[in-house]
């Protein structure tokens, strides 16, 4: 899943809000996201935006898109916010309806006939069951189409598109092929940033020698989506055993689940997650990544527990406050190293903009948002950081802080290979159901081949 | 007004809401009326006029989805090809289900049965001692606790930290073990034991409510039967065995079948505490699964029916001890 730093913290939230009176917290919330949505005329200000674009779809004023997400607070504020300078251009309120259960309750909706205008769907998968199974999403205008050719990398369009037809504008990304360390024990220990697969095995073999315990700290608890990060780390390995191709395919279903070469790269990440001498430091045995919360599972880092933590961007979000995130601070993100040191095969995420009808005031709300320009005012308004587009034509300056710089690079760097996160691509039932309990199906005894038989077994036939 | 047809605030929304309302008791009130007006109303107009609106409610509301959720079962995962009774097959051979049945039915055997003797065996030690109030409150409090608390707290109780240098443990029952010299164990992994693990907290939560029923049904045991029975030497456990279980049997039944309908239905414990990983599954958890994150409706709507049909000679065993009971009073 691409957006689980909202939901761990949304976790939380839940326990929270569970001691106090649940009903009029949640009435509460809904009052106050309607009233954000519609925020845009009381502040008069001229738009930071060219109107222009906006005229073709002609007088549209007064119209009122809605908009239903996975995001929720406090992340909303800023998307929020991003979505004014189109109502100061175009007089469009944007009324934005953020919930928790979004994945369930999206196709309810539109099989009762009442879906959104727009809804922001975390996984291709999803976009694939969406216009498959319910034949609900309405193809992506011209406009749209244009902003996407201009701003984002084929690949990326190819995400956004089921059967040829274009559907869905990547919304921000993610980039998931990093792994956490401490830059200062990193320096005081005279270890080097790994540069291979093989450089990388030989230094965890090293740390465990020399710090005489396990390295790596992992975990993949995430309360009903238990198993995502474990995933993430599997098709790493993928991209770069296999090869993008294979990958591919594999998520295609073009070669089987348990094709040998998806073994393969299986087992050589069972080098480290399922080897008592490197994981799981500080926190118990193998078995214990399946029961480690994920957003707890690298704090080690910062006190000298664990070394080494393989995570998206996004675990930036999880460090505490005053945590000095740079290339010679406290904590920071290497590339989880290829086969060989020219190959840049990286795993990707992020949400796509679908529409579910062709009203001029949603087309042009959606041309809004694959344009640069949204880019670059999301950009501004997320002060806070951690967010990240793949538009090439984004301005990196304008990004909070020097780590999104440093994934935006990754991102658009032209020698990264992107592979969009195989889970989120997959059918649900295998994206989201049996390799999610594949993961912590291996990680407590079970052998790979076992594992992937039967996540093969469960592919959906039709 | 078009924003009668698609409310979008929430001031929309309640000024809908409320139209609704009025609408409803005008359209009552009418009903009522005119079934009132004629001086001697046919006994079917009287009938059609009172229950006709809760029969429709039902009708749309429980009867027409129980309907068409057995329709589903017979239809693909998208609801548009007839595949026979394949999501039956799958739900009754597949290895993950099969494991899915066989933890339900752990389940519906163990809560019952261990909540119900633990609440009897509790309510006859309790009763007409000193602090007989005290005790059945403390036993009835965790009953106030929603299942999904309940399943935080035991998550708690069941928190694994490795027995290693300068790690605290942090859940109590492990607390316990490290106490007595046992290593840690990480309770909610190891299988099949996990599944008893969780079993507890139902427990925990429906003791209570047994307790409650049968000490009012030991306290309904009239005197003069316990005071014969004293005079023909009996006490102790033969008093238990030979009065006091007899005497209270209809409502043990009540108590066993009722138990054993809500366990069938268990699902918040099953999803907070493991979501349904390390093979502790349950019916409604998969079918909940299958139906809204699979998008298999076809498989979900057969877990579901499969759910009702195994309720069915529960409730009806149920009712029929209801009506015996009553016919003894």
């Amino acid at each position: 899943m691409t957006r689980k730093a909202t939901s761990a913290r949304h976790r939380r939230r839940t326990l929270a809000a569970g001691a106090s009176l649940a009903v009029v917290a949640l009435a509460l919330a809904a009052c106050s996201s309607d009233d954000g949505g519609g925020g845009g005329e009381e502040t008069g200000a001229a738009p930071e935006i060219d109107c222009a674009p906006y005229e073709q779809f002609g007088d549209i004023s007064g119209k009122t898109v809605h908009v239903y997400t996975s995001i929720v607070d406090p992340e909303s504020q800023a998307h929020i916010d991003s979505y004014k300078p189109f109502t100061e251009c175009t007089g469009v309120e944007i009324n934005y309806e953020p919930s928790r259960e979004f994945e369930a309750q999206l196709p309810v909706r539109i099989q009762a006939g009442n879906p959104p205008d727009i809804a922001i769907i975390n996984q291709p998968g999803m976009l694939r069951t969406l216009v498959r199974q319910f034949d609900a999403v309405t193809p992506a205008p011209q406009a749209v189409e244009e902003e996407v050719d201009a701003n984002f990398s084929p690949e990326w369009k190819e995400y956004g598109t089921v059967d040829g037809t274009f559907y869905a504008a990547p919304y921000d990304a993610n980039v998931k092929s990093f792994v956490w360390y401490s830059p200062t024990a990193f320096a005081d220990a005279g270890y080097e940033v790994p540069q291979t697969w093989d450089d990388l095995l030989a230094l965890s073999d090293q740390i465990a020698s020399d710090a005489g315990g396990p390295p790596w700290c992992a975990g993949v608890e995430s309360g009903d989506a238990t198993g995502w990060p474990g995933t993430d780390f599997i098709e790493d390995m993928v991209l770069r055993v296999a090869g993008p191709d294979v990958y591919n395919q594999w998520i295609e279903h073009e070669i089987p689940f348990n094709d040998p070469k998806i073994v393969e790269a299986w087992d050589e990440a069972g080098k480290i997650l399922k080897n008592p001498e490197l994981v799981n430091a500080g926190l118990g045995d193998v078995r214990s990544i399946a029961t480690t919360p994920w957003t707890d599972a690298g704090q080690g880092i910062l006190n000298g527990t664990c070394w080494l933590h393989r995570a998206a961007n996004f675990y930036a979000a999880q460090w505490p406050e005053g945590t000095n995130v740079a290339e010679d601070g406290d904590v920071w993100a290497f590339y989880l190293p290829a086969m060989t040191q020219d190959e840049r095969p990286t795993l990707v995420a992020g949400p796509f903009i679908a529409a579910f009808n062709d009203k001029p005031e949603v087309q042009a709300f959606q041309t809004y948002l694959a344009s640069t320009d949204w880019s670059n005012v999301k950009a501004k308004s997320t002060p806070g950081g951690g967010w990240v587009s793949a538009n090439k034509n984004l301005d990196p300056s304008l990004l909070a802080n020097d780590f999104d710089r440093y994934v935006y690079q990754v991102l658009t760097d032209p020698t990264t290979v992107a592979g969009y996160d195989a889970s989120d691509a997959m059918p649900s039932e295998v994206g989201a159901g049996s390799f999610w309990t594949g993961i912590v199906n291996w990680l407590t005894g079970q052998s790979t081949q076992q594992v992937v038989d039967q996540i093969e077994n469960g592919w959906p036939s039709d | 007004m078009d924003w009668l047809t698609a409310a979008g605030s929430p001031a929309q929304k309640f000024t809908l809401m409320l139209f609704a309302i009025v609408l409803f008791i005008g359209v009552v009130a009418l009903i009522l009326f005119l079934v009132d007006r004629p001086k001697n109303p046919r006994k079917w107009m009287l009938v059609l006029g009172f229950l006709g609106l809760p029969m429709l409610g039902l009708g749309f509301g429980l009867v027409y989805p129980a309907i068409d959720t057995i329709r589903n079962s017979f239809l693909n995962r998208d609801g548009t090809r007839f595949v026979g009774l394949d999501n039956y097959v799958t739900a009754l051979t597949d290895a993950q289900f099969l494991l899915v049945l066989r933890n339900t039915a752990i389940w519906v055997i163990v809560v019952p049965v261990l909540a119900t003797v633990i609440g009897l065996v509790y309510a006859v030690v309790v009763d007409r001692s000193r602090f007989e109030r005290f005790a059945k409150a403390l036993i009835f409090l965790p009953m106030a606790i929603s299942m999904v608390g309940a399943s935080i707290i035991w998550r708690f109780v069941y928190e694994f930290r490795p027995d290693q240098q300068g790690i605290q443990q942090v859940g109590l029952l492990n607390q316990v073990l490290v106490w007595l010299g046992i290593p840690p164990q990480q309770f909610l992994i190891d299988q099949p034991w996990n599944t008893f693990f969780l079993i507890v907290v139902l427990i925990w939560i429906q003791t209570g409510f047994a307790m409650t029923l049968l000490s009012a049904a030991i306290k309904a045991i009239p005197d003069d039967i316990v005071e014969a029975a004293r005079l023909d030497g009996l006490s102790g456990l033969g008093m238990f065995r030979f009065i006091t279980i007899p005497s209270i049997r209809p409502t043990l039944v009540v108590v066993l079948t009722t138990i054993a309908i809500a366990t069938l239905k268990v699902f918040d414990i099953v999803r907070t505490m493991t979501a349904g990983n390390f093979g502790t599954s349950v019916v409604a958890l998969e079918f909940y699964n299958q139906s809204f994150r699979a998008f298999n409706s076809g498989l979900g709507a057969a877990l579901a029916v499969l759910l009702f049909v195994l309720v069915i000679p529960i409730i009806a065993y149920n009712v029929r001890q209801l009506r015996l009971s009553e016919e003894v009073r």
